[in-house]
């Protein structure tokens, strides 16, 4: 990805993020996450339906790395197995770890893939998707 | 005064705009405490040989200095402590939780600071006092009419900072205290961002009891003051015993605690602090208090006018008092902003500045703050006017 895509992405997705607002309905399971060094704050539901992510949704106020992030974690889980999410979400770590990584797993999350670079922003890139990583560990 | 020689951090070329967070300390204060730990390190009180004695007296004579910057009328009046954060809790849980009864009334604000309000919410949860709010006017200030309306025949203490630190708002605390007394109302003064930026004359305002730290008045951090009216002070039953304040302790129902200041000073204190803030007290006092008042007016009045020539800038308390400035940049979280501005190494703080209560009165959570001392210059206000006139602020805050 050129900077120019990462960056029209990020925002994309900051300005217009997928499925913000929550739906308080008790078939979602339900957390938050925050993050303490910072200002960053969502709450997230999750809805798994015959082994597979049927639903995400958030809702909070964050930075434009961690809205984004989460917007488009949302985009390439739903629909995807417990399994086939966490391998994702793995990958992701890694490549934010600057570990070896799966670049075509974790489609539009390539847009980070410069973030190791600001340790601050580490925590913004991923706190919407660990997020997302606990409640599905959560469901069953 | 050339502060580039005396303020070691104004040579890294940042642009420090975090004041309100802690301010940078000059290389008289450092100096003070390196010279207390490399020259004469021994223990305060307790010695019987001349360095120790020389502790002794410089210790004590911060005391003084202490008494003097705030006009106290003894030096028993004065307290060390670790910070506001810390003097506040004494105030709230030695003294008050002693003279308060269920359904007391405590007026505070909502742009309070957390130490000014959290200890406050636990001493309610524990014994049923009643926390109410002094409403804001639509600048987020603290009127005298309003705290008049906000006084019932409960109403016990009213406790607020003297100046916030998310608007930088200077409350008419002396008038408000007057008519607090007139009423047998305590008055407690979070002074965190006051003394040492505008004149804080405790006797003049009256004030029952003032919380303050070193650190953001040029001195180290760990180190602050307790004043408290001598009488209300001696009320103010210890929250830590230990060595220092003892006379003699012969069985637990045979204890004889020293006088003030020392009975509200257990352990080892903050001995290298003390001193530095000494020489904070020292640096201010050169400088001079009216001159840092207005050098930091002007300042503001300088940058508020540079925003508001940028039409992508909100700011939020421009037709307030004070040192602070409190903006956003249209559509871009404060903490964006914050990180854009550091790629430029300008340091401005972004979040609900500890005040999470204010969220409910300006309608919005997080903010950016350029808070003012009087070593910052118009070439640094111009550095950040001029980064924040960019209109890419958010492509260029990502980093990627
Ligand atoms: C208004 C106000 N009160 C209290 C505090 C707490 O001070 P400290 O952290 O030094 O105890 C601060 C510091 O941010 C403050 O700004």
């Amino acid at each position: 990805m050129d900077s120019n895509f990462k960056r029209a992405l990020i925002i994309e997705n900051y300005e217009k993020p997928l499925n913000k607002g929550l739906l308080n309905d008790s078939t979602y399971l339900r957390e938050n996450k925050n993050n303490s060094s910072c200002i960053d704050n969502f709450d997230i539901e999750l809805k798994m339906e015959d082994g597979k992510i049927k639903d995400i949704r958030f809702d909070g106020e964050a930075c434009a790395i961690a809205t984004s992030s989460m917007s488009i974690s949302i985009g390439i889980l739903i629909g995807k197995t417990k399994e086939e999410a966490l391998n994702i979400i793995e990958n992701y770590q890694n490549m934010l770890e600057e570990k070896p990584y799966d670049k075509d797993l974790i489609e539009d999350l390539n847009a980070y893939d410069d973030i190791y670079k600001q340790p601050a922003r580490k925590k913004c890139a991923t706190l919407g998707i660990l997020g997302i990583k606990d409640l599905i560990e959560k469901s069953k | 005064m050339n502060y580039m020689d005396d303020f070691p951090m104004l040579n890294k070329d940042i642009v420090y705009f975090d004041n309100g967070a802690t301010t940078l300390k000059p290389k008289s204060v450092i100096k003070a405490m390196d010279d207390y730990y490399l020259n004469y390190s021994s223990n305060a009180h307790r010695g019987d040989y001349k360095i120790s004695l020389k502790v002794n007296d410089a210790y004590e004579g911060v005391r003084e200095k202490v008494k003097k910057l705030i006009n106290a009328k003894s030096s028993n009046e004065i307290v060390f402590t670790s910070g506001s954060t810390d003097s506040l809790n004494m105030i709230v849980y030695g003294y008050f939780k002693n003279k308060l009864n269920k359904d007391d009334e405590v007026l505070v604000t909502k742009s309070e600071h957390a130490s000014n309000i959290l200890p406050w919410y636990e001493l309610s949860n524990e014994m049923g006092i009643n926390i109410n709010y002094i409403p804001l006017t639509e600048n987020h200030t603290v009127t005298l009419d309003n705290v008049i309306k906000s006084i019932t025949p409960k109403t016990k203490v009213i406790s607020i900072a003297h100046v916030t630190n998310v608007i930088g708002d200077v409350r008419p605390i002396k008038e408000i205290i007057e008519y607090a007394h007139k009423n047998n109302i305590l008055v407690v003064i979070d002074g965190a961002q006051s003394v040492g930026h505008i004149k804080v004359d405790v006797q003049d305002m009256d004030i029952d009891f003032l919380a303050f730290s070193a650190h953001k008045m040029l001195g180290p951090t760990g180190v602050g003051v307790l004043y408290g009216k001598y009488d209300l002070l001696n009320e103010l039953i210890p929250t830590r015993y230990g060595g220092g304040m003892n006379i003699s302790f012969t069985s637990k129902d045979e204890i004889e605690y020293k006088e003030l200041p020392y009975k509200l000073e257990a352990g080892t204190q903050n001995i290298a602090g003390v001193i530095g803030l000494g020489a904070a007290i020292d640096y201010i006092n050169n400088v001079g208090i009216n001159n840092i008042e207005e050098t930091c007016d002007s300042l503001k009045e300088y940058i508020i006018s540079g925003l508001k020539s940028i039409p992508h800038i909100k700011v939020y308390n421009e037709n307030v008092e004070g040192s602070i400035v409190t903006f956003n940049v249209k559509d871009v979280f404060a903490q964006d902003t914050a990180i854009y501005l550091d790629k430029y190494n300008i340091c401005v703080r972004s979040g609900s500045h500890c005040a999470k209560k204010l969220e409910d009165e300006l309608g919005i959570k997080n903010t950016c703050r350029i808070s003012i001392y009087f070593y910052n210059t118009k070439e640094d206000a111009d550095k950040l006017i001029n980064a924040l006139k960019n209109e890419n602020i958010l492509e260029e805050s990502l980093g990627v």
